[in-house]
């Protein structure tokens, strides 16, 4: 099996490593660099609870080879807290008791995250169409779609507060 | 319930956010797939393509060549450590590796070990199994057909595929009653078979230390202490020892019943890793999970109800054929091999009832387990909340009339079934007027009777069920003998604050919060310092663990009844610290005082240091207390849900526009987790009641294997849903709670399907199937002539 060496930034910072071509980047992150917040659920892409964002971007890691993040940026649920301080976003499910079990919980926040980036003040609609590719078995989603709710009515008032 | 603690000490009636959450947010969870030790292998699994067939070879030559493959283990390598076949919880048998032959489409054929889990699966794909196909059993009823092909060879007297016969109630009363009865209706119910798909699937990593015979599993298990205790009892023979085995259940991502049984991928792993001497992981993949894990219902009903004319229901009867696959491996107690599925007659004082279960081997994957449902509950609900509704139709009824003509009366309370259950308590009339007050019924009665009018198709759909969860009383309930008590084992320490373990292991319920709950109501010791521990066999008191909604009824019982004893003890304590008689002192959450002066007191944090620096002469030092707690009755918790569908004429889909839910769990420890439990349950009760099926072809081809086709609710499908409480202590529970965890899921399918079924009952519809998808509806439009 051909290697390939390759360069991921992860939270920012460059990692370099020897990977088989079939190696795929949810492996790449779980196992080679051990960030093991990233979840695997199924093997069709359904599920979600491994998405990471790619240059910005929401993915499914199980459908995305390690190889294809060569040159780009990766941000995973390790790099939600900055400094300490938690994300509006995982603030809000714990605020609004978005998990339970925690399985899906990553994969929830990063789609969460990224929605926020994109649109600052989702209605319901958006955020259940938003995070209509990740899969929770426990909550019913009421409170995942009011965790993000909570969140971007914090980053809202840290915006106005700033202002 | 009125708080008696302050937001600090967040006893119970708190909604304290969870004490869990912290490393679940920051992805720090510690789950199976998680776990990565020195030397680890990996195991991945040969499945067969057939369903039914002779395994005349095979070739692992070509495996073993790939570099990385260390070993491949088939059931012949298990037959020389008799380890090839083990008991299932029912105490039939199964397979862990055949050795003969597959009797499912995905069953374990062989499994290859190897340094990483890409090589591994090289492996499965190198080994060449040759396989000879055998005539195929899919239908329940035709395996009981005489001439059917017998499954069980393996069994030396077998003769047919008939597994058991169960029964309850007074049949020869039963029929006296349906003689008599002015009104009879009857109506054949199918519930599928469906798969809980916890988003983690199940594995875990076997790790056997050769130099010290020590065994150290962890596993997505939720009954740690009864795996430990099968694995000694299965593998004692080859030198596995008790005392020798840790189980370790580490954080799991949600087990819903799937998580109780031993698959073979375990025991595999385990013999792998005593055979080589290294820790092995197996994880299984989502299709895996799906085709060859414990699947729950299968259960093909008639139900039928007697009345008379007014519409008193007098008798009940029920037969049921359960389709178990090719093994008995259901989760059971061991004498309800139909579980508890005597609770049909639900809400109902029904005087007369009969029910029977025969259950048959098919060539499907054995079970069945629960979906988040006290053993069998839901089969049992959805067949009297539909029958109830066919007999509302016969009678030309509105069927919240009827329920409320039928209900058992709060006064009647404990109540005794026809079937033979003792009812602890209830208020289903509250339950059901406060449903059709929140929801304004009467207004959705009259836009329905308009819509209908302009031909739009809106149904309303009602379901007041009642659980039985908290298993259970030691007189009846065992698994494999083990009694189902639970346990809790509270250490205060020196500075007031507790270690808390327990018998039961949360999958996403909530234990670390709620029971530190419970511990703060019982002795005002902030919920913030009390520390929960469960999963671990080396340090938790033995339990039989979390399912069937019995965590709190039992352990949440057993870690009251310990601080009380607690409390006990730091009576006397606080009696030698005040220079006072014991009688004389009071409890105020928190502390002792002096009756009549309130300033003479001592607090539960002063009592435990003294317990460590200055404790009674004669006492036994220290603060701490355990507690197995065998529950005297069951709990009953019961709701009335209101469900109103739309339904698209053009597609036949249906469209949840609201439901509400409303719940009596008794007493609650904390709000806001009852009512994430009862979100959750919803959901997973609207999932088959729409979308998921698991269903096989004549070849006994699976079709439902995969999230391409088994359809899990995405937050577009699921509705806002919408709660509220009623609250009828247990009088047997020691705060007066019930188990809440999977209420919904039992009440919500027969809300749905009647409401559907309403929608169309002008059309002449009186029963549809779960799951009620577009298709079977669009089918019915077409047939009647209103599809658009």
């Amino acid at each position: 099996m051909a290697k390939h060496k390759i360069k991921v930034k992860v939270q920012g910072a460059e990692r370099e490593a020897e990977v088989e071509s079939r190696l795929l980047l949810v492996h790449f992150l779980r196992e080679v660099l051990g960030l093991t917040g990233t979840h695997i659920g199924c093997d069709t892409t359904h599920c979600g609870a491994c998405t990471v964002l790619l240059d910005g971007q929401p993915v499914k890691s199980c459908t995305v080879l390690a190889v294809q993040a060569d040159g780009r940026e990766v941000m995973t649920v390790e790099g939600l807290e900055q400094d300490g301080k938690l994300h509006p976003i995982q603030d809000g499910f714990w605020q609004e008791h978005g998990l339970q079990c925690g399985y899906c919980t990553p994969g929830m926040l990063m789609t969460g995250y990224a929605l926020l980036e994109r649109n600052a003040d989702p209605s319901e609609a958006e955020i259940r169409q938003a995070i209509s590719g990740n899969l929770c078995r426990c909550t019913g989603y009421v409170n995942i779609v009011k965790a993000v709710q909570h969140a971007a009515a914090a980053a809202k008032q840290r915006r106005t507060t700033a202002a | 319930m009125a708080l008696k603690t302050t937001a600090e000490v967040c006893g119970m009636g708190h909604s304290m956010k969870r004490k869990e959450d912290p490393r679940f947010i920051r992805g720090q969870g510690h789950y199976v797939d998680d776990i990565k030790l020195p030397g680890m292998v990996h195991l991945d699994i040969v499945r067969s393509p057939y369903a039914h067939a002779k395994i005349t070879a095979i070739h692992t030559e070509k495996a073993l060549a790939i570099p990385g493959v260390l070993a491949v283990i088939t059931g012949k390598t298990l037959e020389q450590f008799n380890l090839h076949w083990m008991p299932t919880l029912m105490s039939d048998t199964q397979m862990v590796l055949p050795v003969e032959k597959v009797m499912y489409q995905a069953q374990e054929v062989a499994a290859v070990i190897a340094t990483d889990r890409y090589i591994a699966a090289d492996g499965v794909e190198a080994v060449e199994v040759e396989y000879e196909p055998l005539p195929v059993v899919v239908d329940p009823f035709k395996a009981l057909e005489p001439g059917a092909p017998v499954l069980r060879t393996d069994k030396k007297d077998k003769k047919d595929n008939h597994i058991f016969h169960w029964e309850a109630g007074d049949r020869a009363g039963t029929d006296r009653a349906f003689a008599e009865a002015d009104v009879k209706v009857k109506q054949d119910i199918y519930i599928p078979r469906i798969h809980v798909a916890s988003i983690e699937t199940c594995g875990c990593v076997a790790d056997f230390d050769r130099a010290m015979g020590h065994l150290t599993v962890y596993m997505t298990t939720q009954a740690p202490h009864a795996i430990r205790t099968v694995f000694a009892l299965v593998a004692g023979h080859v030198g596995l020892s008790e005392e020798k085995i840790r189980i370790v259940s580490p954080d799991i991502g949600g087990g819903f019943g799937g998580k109780v049984p031993v698959y073979p991928g375990y025991v595999i792993a385990v013999a792998a890793s005593v055979v080589l001497g290294k820790p092995v992981k197996w994880i299984e993949d989502r299709m895996e999970n799906l085709q060859a894990d414990s699947f729950a219902r299968d259960y093909h009903m008639t139900a039928e109800l007697a009345a008379k004319r007014d519409g008193t229901m007098t008798a009940l009867r029920i037969k049921t054929l359960a389709d178990h696959g090719y093994a008995d491996a259901a989760a059971n107690p061991s004498k309800f091999p139909a579980g508890l599925f005597s609770i049909c007659t639900g809400s109902y004082d029904l005087k007369h009832a009969f029910t029977e279960v025969d259950a048959a081997y098919t060539n499907k994957p054995p079970g069945g387990i629960a979906y988040r449902c006290s053993f069998r509950v839901t089969e049992a609900v959805h067949a009297i909340e539909r029958i109830t509704d066919v007999l509302a139709q016969e009678l030309e009824m509105d069927p919240a009339e009827l329920r409320l003509k039928n209900f058992i009366q709060p006064e009647q309370f404990p109540y005794k079934s026809a079937l033979g259950w003792e009812y602890d308590s209830g208020d289903y009339p509250a339950a059901l007027a406060l449903a059709m007050k929140t929801i304004g019924y009467d207004e959705l009665r009259r836009e329905q009777a308009e819509k209908r009018r302009r031909g739009e198709l809106m149904g309303i759909g009602i379901s007041s069920f009642t659980e039985i969860v908290g298993a259970g009383p030691s007189k009846d309930f065992d698994i494999l003998g083990i009694k189902m008590f639970d346990s809790a084992e509270l250490r205060i320490h020196p500075t007031g604050k507790v270690i808390a373990r327990f018998g039961t292991k949360s999958q996403g319920q909530g234990h670390e919060t709620t029971y530190a709950q419970i511990v703060a109501e019982e002795l005002g010791i902030p919920a913030a310092h009390v520390q929960v521990e469960e999963g671990d066999t080396d340090t938790a008191p033995y339990g039989l663990g979390t399912y069937a909604s019995r965590s709190t009824p039992t352990s949440g019982a057993a870690c009251a009844v310990a601080a009380r004893k607690i409390r006990e003890k730091a009576k006397k304590i606080a009696a030698y610290l005040l220079e006072a008689s014991e009688d004389d002192l009071e409890w105020e959450t928190g502390k002792f005082f002096v009756k009549g002066a309130p300033q003479k007191a001592k607090t539960i944090q002063e009592i435990a240091f003294a317990a460590y620096t200055n404790h009674p002469p004669g006492m036994e030092a220290g603060l701490e207390a355990v507690d197995y707690y065998d529950p005297p009755n069951l709990t009953f918790p019961f709701g009335s849900y209101i469900c109103v569908v739309d339904i698209d004429r053009g597609t036949g889909a249906v469209k949840i526009r609201r439901f509400l839910a409303v719940d009596d769990c008794g007493n609650i420890i904390n709000p806001m987790i009852v009512d994430g439990q009862i979100h959750g349950g919803l959901t997973m009760g609207m999932a088959p009641a729409l979308l998921e099926e698991i269903s096989y072809d004549e070849n006994g081809n699976i079709s439902g294997g995969s999230f391409m086709d088994y359809l899990v609710p995405t937050a577009m499908e699921t509705p806002n849903w919408e709660t509220a409480k009623t609250v009828t202590p247990s009088p047997h529970h020691p705060f007066g709670a019930k188990g809440v965890g999977e209420s919904a899921t039992v009440g919500a399918p027969p809300a749905i399907a009647n409401a559907v079924v309403d929608a169309l009952a002008h059309l002449g519809v009186r029963h549809i199937d779960i799951p009620i998808t577009p298709e079977k509806v669009w089918d019915i439009l077409k047939a009647n002539g209103v599809a658009e």
